[in-house]
Formats: structure tokens, C-alpha cells, sequence
């Protein structure tokens, strides 16, 4: 709880020699500590942001740490997800992040939640928390995670990544902005690259998570000035830190004066998820597909089939298909792609593969429109690795 | 007039990677009509079909977002520093 009854909450003799370097700071000292051990955190996703920001704030001997995360740890998040360690690949990622943490500091509890978050069941979690971190990678789960702290007055603390980008705040506290005050609505599906399609620095969820966790220290210690109303941006490749204000939007529809959303909505729906699912199976259903094993019969009877792999060209340099042509989508999407694969197939047989089949279908449908017609390798490179090549890396 | 156009990561790719640019006009509007000018791709990032600025994508006059100010009628001064920021969601697994 913020603001304890501060009498009410003791500190152990091993506590008070853990906290020793909080005690003697006149900020925190053995009422803020005690502030902290009656405090409850609860960290949605404990991937690249949740990892660094759930061990300080245990190291810190935050009373309560509650985790959701119904993920396992893969090779690929080691790169970033520092709580989680190679003896832990192939296993839940909450009991990864359980384990680190009693190991960091058995004084916390830590509560999981090895569950999807969800609108039916956001609020029943979230309701027991002081105060809700966001360390979600994606569009539905931060309008989720923001509709739910405002539904029940809880403050939002937020961080985002992007490649060398990250942005950090706070919503919702002390009456400020929420997350929709600042974006009213997500981008539509696709538009923006995801972190698999983009790459992320790995060190860069470290320095927005563990801004996260000092934001949610402060609150707690109702220490210092928080960034509320403060758009935080960072920006790893300059090394340079900006703020912009940030408004309550009165017209906001979950925080403003009259709000319209009064009850958790469909997030996957307000994201256009379900229509860009729907646009994307008519695509696959009226294009033909092929099995890597397929591609490869055809490739070794030296058949007459141009390949086109649609990755961007560093994806190209760091894996291919032998014999393969780099056209990444976006010069599809932008015409000139289009005019040099309609040059190179001339009559021949067209197959277009990305990374797992996602980018190649988008790029067929744009083709088709064109008057080119090909097949979509199913899976993409990633099935070449599986059923062809098994010393290529998936990456 | 020329003004300062600081381009985020997200959107560098259209615009040759520059991170910032120095572009025309006296207003939001005219400002951004010369970076879509220049830099055509960028158009379906920034406006929805009916040519409104998207939602997802707010433009800042220095450190104020000109929904606070005067839209996209926004007027502006050598001085100024324009950024935009578009939303981004990464920040777990990723995979
Ligand atoms: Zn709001």
C-alpha cells in the first residue's frame, strides 16, 4: 500500500543491514524503506523491460512483486532479458524471473501470474498492485494495461523500445495523462515493423526499464518529481535524452470528462487485429503456397523459378536461401520492387519467402495487383532451416 | 523559412536515414507538406485516407504537441525545433 502506517511495518536486523545504502540516504532512510516494503508493483510482461526493472526493484525490497508473463525463454531473448539465463531456455519465463529474483532478495514476495493478460481478467490482477508497470511489446496489451489503471485509479508506469528508441512516463497519476491522451489510437497492423522484423539493441530495454523502476521507487517514496506529463525519448545512438509535455486530453474517451469507455474493451478488436488476420487468410487462400522440401526438388532439378526473398538486407546478410534474389518488401510496396521482379521473372515460375511467411504473403497480394502471380514459401526461411538446411541459424 | 525537423528512428527509413532535416514553410501544415514532398513515402505514415494527420503520430513545436496548440495551422519560427513522434509498443519477448 502507498502511504503505510508507517509504526505498523518492521524492518529484521538482516533487513536493515541489506538496506544499509538506502537507510543512510535522507530520501529514503528507514521510513521510505518501510514505505517500500509495504509497497506492491505488479510488472505485466517480464521481457526486455520487465527483466532489469523487476531485479532492481527487488534488490530495493519492494514488499510485493507480482509478474505476468505466460511466455518461455528462447535463445533469442538472452540478447536483452538479463533476468533469464541460458540454463533457462525452453522454460517458463515467470519461473526463470521467480527463481532470479528470491535469489536477488528473499525478503519480496513474488506473486505469478503465468496467464495471457486479458480484459476478463486485467482488473481481477491488477486490483491488489499499487502501482502497474508496462513492459508489454505490443499495441493491444498497452491500451489493455492503460484502460485498466485508469478504470481503477492506479498509476501506469510506461516504457517502450524501438531498435535505439525508447520512451518513457507515467500515466494516470495524480490526475495526469493517460496513454491515450498521448496516442488516441494504435498504428493499424503492419504498419510499424515489430522488434523481430526490426532488431532492438539489446542494452536499450535496460536503460527504459530501469527508468521505469526509478519512477515507480519515487512514487513510492513520494520522493523527487516524477514524469508525469513528461514524454521521456531517448535516443541510444546520439546518447541523447529529450522530455516534451504531455496534456490530459479532456475529450480523452477512458480519462477525460466524459469518458466513453467505461468498462474493458475488445483491445485486439480496437487494434484491427482480427480484420488484418481476416485480409491476410483471403490473401493466402487465392495465392499458392510451397513447402520448402518442395522449393528445394525444384531448385536441385534446376527448374525455371526465380526466388525472391522480401527480408530487409540485413536479414539477407545474415542468412539466405543459395540462388535467392533480395527485393525487400518495402521497395515492393513503393513500385520500383515490383518493376525489377516483373524484369526478372519473364515467363519463369515466382516464389517470394521472407523470415516465416508473414511479409512474403503481404508482398504476392501487392504483386498480384501488379499482374504477377507467384507462390508464397510456407513458413519462410525459417522452414528451409527446419526441413533443408539444419546447420542454418534462425534468426 | 527553414525550420529544424528532428526524424525518429521508426521513420528514418524514409527519409535516407537523415535524423533531422531543414524544411520549408511558416506553419505545421506547410512544413510538413515540403518533408512529404520530398520524402513521398513518408505521406501514408503520417496522414490516414482522408489526408488527416494520424493519430498514432503527434508533432511537437519544441516541447509542445500541437493538438495543445493550433493544430496543424501551428505557426512557426526559425527558432523552432519540430519533432515527431510516433507511437512504438516493443519492450518484451519480441519473438
Ligand atoms: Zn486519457
Amino acid at each position: 500500500m502507498l502511504n503505510p502506517d508507517i509504526e505498523k511495518i518492521e524492518l529484521s536486523k538482516e533487513e536493515y543491514e541489506r538496506y544499509s545504502r538506502h537507510l543512510i540516504l535522507p530520501e529514503v532512510g528507514v521510513e521510505g524503506q518501510k514505505k517500500l516494503k509495504a509497497a506492491s508493483i505488479l510488472c505485466v510482461g517480464t521481457g526486455g523491460l520487465g527483466a532489469p526493472l523487476t531485479m532492481y526493484l527487488a534488490a530495493a525490497g519492494v514488499g510485493r512483486i507480482g509478474l505476468v508473463d505466460f511466455d518461455v525463454v528462447d535463445a533469442s531473448n538472452l540478447q536483452r532479458q538479463i533476468i533469464h539465463g541460458t540454463s533457462w531456455i525452453g522454460k517458463p519465463k515467470i519461473d526463470s524471473a521467480e527463481h532470479r529474483l528470491k535469489d536477488i532478495n528473499p525478503y519480496v514476495e513474488i506473486v505469478r501470474y503465468p496467464v495471457r493478460l486479458s480484459s476478463e481478467n486485467a482488473l481481477e490482477i491488477f486490483k491488489d498492485y499499487d502501482i502497474i508497470i508496462d513492459g508489454t511489446d505490443n499495441f493491444p496489451t498497452r491500451y489493455l494495461v492503460n484502460d485498466a489503471c485508469v478504470l481503477l485509479d492506479k498509476p501506469n508506469v510506461y516504457g517502450s523500445i524501438f531498435r535505439f528508441d525508447g520512451q518513457a512516463t507515467v500515466f494516470h497519476y495524480e490526475d495526469g495523462p493517460c496513454y491515450r491522451c498521448l496516442y488516441p489510437e494504435p498504428p493499424p497492423p503492419g504498419l510499424v515493423p515489430s522488434c523481430s522484423e526490426g532488431g532492438v539493441l539489446g542494452i536499450l530495454p535496460g536503460i527504459i526499464g530501469v527508468i521505469q523502476a526509478t519512477e515507480a521507487v519515487k512514487i513510492i517514496l513520494g520522493a523527487g518529481r516524477t514524469l508525469k506529463g513528461r514524454l521521456l525519448l531517448y535516443d541510444a545512438l546520439n546518447m541523447s535524452f529529450r522530455e516534451l509535455k504531455l496534456r490530459k486530453n479532456p475529450e480523452c474517451p477512458v480519462c477525460g470528462t466524459h469518458p466513453t469507455v467505461t468498462s474493458l474493451i475488445d483491445y485486439e478488436e480496437f487494434c484491427g487485429i482480427p480484420q488484418a488476420k481476416a485480409e491476410e487468410e483471403a490473401a493466402k487462400a487465392t495465392m499458392g503456397e510451397i513447402t520448402a522440401t518442395e522449393l528445394k526438388q525444384l531448385l536441385d532439378q534446376k527448374a525455371d523459378v526465380v526466388v525472391i526473398d522480401v527480408r530487409n538486407p540485413d536479414e539477407f546478410a545474415t542468412t539466405r536461401i543459395p540462388g535467392t534474389t533480395l527485393v525487400p518488401l518495402p521497395t515492393i510496396e513503393q513500385g520500383e520492387g515490383i518493376e525489377k521482379i516483373r524484369s526478372l521473372v519473364n515467363g519463369s515460375d515466382l516464389v517470394v519467402h521472407c523470415r516465416s511467411g508473414m511479409r512474403s504473403a503481404k508482398a504476392l497480394g501487392i504483386l498480384q495487383t501488379a499482374g504477377i502471380t507467384g507462390k508464397n514459401l510456407k513458413g519462410g526461411i525459417h522452414a528451409w532451416a527446419d526441413e533443408v538446411d539444419p546447420s542454418m541459424p534462425k534468426v | 523559412m527553414t525550420v529544424k525537423v528532428l526524424i525518429p528512428g521508426p521513420l528514418r527509413r524514409y527519409t535516407a536515414n537523415l535524423e533531422s532535416l531543414e524544411l520549408e514553410g511558416s506553419s505545421i501544415s506547410e512544413i510538413l507538406a515540403d518533408l512529404t514532398g520530398r520524402y513521398g513515402d513518408l505521406k501514408k505514415h503520417l496522414y490516414n485516407e482522408d489526408g488527416k494527420l494520424r493519430n498514432f503520430v503527434n508533432v511537437y513545436v519544441n516541447d509542445e504537441d500541437i493538438r495543445d496548440l493550433n493544430q496543424q495551422e501551428t505557426s512557426v519560427q526559425a527558432s523552432d525545433v519540430i519533432s515527431i513522434v510516433p507511437s512504438i509498443a516493443g519492450g518484451s519477448s519480441c519473438a
